[in-house]
């Protein structure tokens, strides 16, 4: 894996996101206050096009620029998790030219440990960090038994779907959704939502390299 | 975009454009108060930086104007960051207004409590520390109808913010130091608390959409300023069962002695009209006399709103002499005008 994949991921995020950009509203109108699909569409859109003028990049340097970009164009609480959780990413990637499965679990890794620094949220506050979390978890468990990059991913972007199904029943107790108490209960998180989008980006940014 | 044939019943051109096309029309409203730095997307006061004051900034999510821009000038704010409609502002704009308005007192970041707000003002007073430039961020936290703290964001910052602006902003201009401004901007805040209800949703320009749906007859108590739905649904009440509730919350939870001056704040969220306000005004500071406490200051208007949402909030903020003295200090700005 090299600069292409984190550019290619980039893309297939932000194509994701433009398409499920209404449904990522709806989630977000029922607890929050419906701007979520909105605000990551603009930010990966500009992700997309800051990326498109850095064509010599390491793979970590861009993973770095994708992280400011968001930080730059998002806002709400999603810009600065998500930009510094890629920034995060990308350090940790280290200045190589190339990756391997390891350093990429190691860079999700640090993007979860950047989030729950950041936005304070546990497993079970049904915020991203429910979908990020057992994302990351696969990603050790495939890496120790030898999984290929694939099947990983796979099963990372399985889990994360997961993650974000069982955030329905749940009581939000951090970000927005939390001032509903009770009433935040019997709706997916929209974080967690689209938290397993890129996830599932990734694993179709990865299963298309050879 | 689909706006050619999905009319909102909105003055306005592309969804994309509302809050900067605002802005631009709000700087050209009162030029000798305030410029807009449109590349930053910020509103900075005329006349910053005022050498040797200490410069107040807040932001945050547009939609509950005339907060915060249209308290830029001389007695509050210094400058503000809008960040698109509800959507906290990114860290380079609060970095930009930090640097436009340093007057070399320091500068006090006026911060309401949500995660996004929070988060985006921490990473820009990082950055301006490593610029050499002194940040004091404040969070403001004043909403009641936000329980069980420890299992939530916490308490959402509201209607105190206004008044927190006003009184910093006062002390600000007067001269104090640093730590003066953020000692009473703290007070405000510890000293002022807030509760709101709606009478119906509002309707973000970006998805055309009404937040939720609330059937006439029904009201959403306890709710913030971003359109969301409130703690709980009731009946809709008369005024007086409102001004019940509202009171009800607000000084229980403040605990004020008895005899105890106070700043009553009747804020609309931007679909009630005046009159419904001055009628809200009577039934709560007859509440407020029967639990022995004067309402010896008091606003009354729409200045922390949710775009055309209907509905009321009330903040009661207790004061001392000073915080009295800085209400009525002079203040020119677009939406507050007295004095001086």
């Amino acid at each position: 894996m090299d600069a292409q994949t984190v550019t290619a991921w980039m893309n297939e995020i932000a194509a994701s996101v433009r398409a499920e950009r209404d449904y990522l509203v709806q989630l977000d109108a029922a607890i929050g206050d419906g701007d979520h699909g909105i605000n990551l569409n603009r930010g990966f859109d500009a992700v997309v096009l800051a990326l498109s003028t850095e064509p010599d990049g390491t793979p970590g340097k861009l993973l770095i620029l994708s992280g400011k970009t968001l930080v730059s164009t998002v806002g709400g609480a999603s810009g600065p998790l998500w930009g510094s959780a890629l920034r995060k990413a990308g350090r940790a990637l280290g200045d190589g030219p190339t990756f391997d499965l390891a350093q990429l679990v190691d860079a999700m890794a640090a993007a979860l440990a950047s989030i729950q620094d950041l936005g304070a949220a546990v497993p079970g506050d049904k915020t991203m960090v429910d979908a990020l979390e057992p994302a990351v978890a696969a990603m050790r468990e495939g890496l120790a038994r030898g999984a290929s990059s694939g099947e990983t991913l796979r099963s990372a972007a399985e889990a994360a779907e997961a993650g974000m199904r069982a955030t329905i029943p749940m009581q939000a107790r951090k970000g927005r959704a939390s001032y509903l108490g009770e009433r935040s209960i019997g709706h997916q998180d929209p974080g967690a939502t689209s938290t397993a989008l890129i996830m599932r980006a990734l694993e179709r940014t990865v299963a298309g390299t050879p | 975009m689909a706006t050619a044939t999905r009319r909102m019943r909105k003055i306005i051109n592309e969804p994309d454009q509302v809050v900067k096309e605002s802005l631009a029309g709000l700087a050209a409203s009162v030029p000798d108060i305030l410029r807009y730095d449109v590349a930053n997307q910020i509103l900075v006061r005329a006349d910053a930086p005022v050498k040797g004051k200490v410069a107040l900034i807040s932001g945050g999510g547009s939609g509950h104007e005339p907060l915060h821009g249209g308290f830029v000038g001389k007695g509050m704010l210094d400058a503000a960051c809008p960040g698109e409609v509800f959507t906290s502002p990114v860290p380079d704009q609060m970095l930009a207004a930090t640097k436009a308005v340093d007057g070399g007192a320091g500068v006090i970041h006026i911060v309401k409590n949500y995660t996004g707000d929070v988060l985006n003002f921490k990473m820009a007073a990082d950055e301006a520390a490593d610029d050499g430039i002194k940040v004091e961020a404040i969070v403001i936290d004043d909403d009641v109808a936000v329980q069980d703290s420890l299992y939530t964001a916490g308490r959402r910052g509201v209607g105190a913010t206004v008044i927190a602006e006003k009184m910093g902003g006062a002390a600000a201009e007067r001269g104090d130091s640093l730590e003066a401004v953020v000692s009473v901007i703290r007070q405000v805040n510890s000293r002022g608390r807030s509760f709101g209800i709606a009478l119906s949703s509002c309707i973000p320009p970006a998805s055309g959409n009404p937040i939720f749906d609330l059937p006439e007859g029904e009201m959403e108590v306890g709710i913030g300023i971003h359109g969301e739905p409130g703690r709980r649904r009731a009946p809709l009440g008369s005024a007086a069962e409102i001004a019940d509730i509202m009171v009800e919350a607000v000084t229980s939870d403040l605990a004020a002695k008895s005899g105890a001056n106070v700043l009553a704040f009747v804020n609309g969220m931007g679909g009630t009209p005046l009159i419904e306000l001055y009628l809200l005004y009577g039934e709560v500071e007859k509440r407020l006399r029967a639990l022995g406490l004067n309402p010896v200051r008091n606003l009354v208007g729409s200045y922390i709103t949710s775009l055309e949402m209907a509905g009321a909030s009330l903040t009661v903020v207790e004061l001392d002499d000073n915080l009295t003295a800085l209400w009525d200090a002079p203040v020119h700005t677009a939406a507050l005008r007295w004095g001086g």
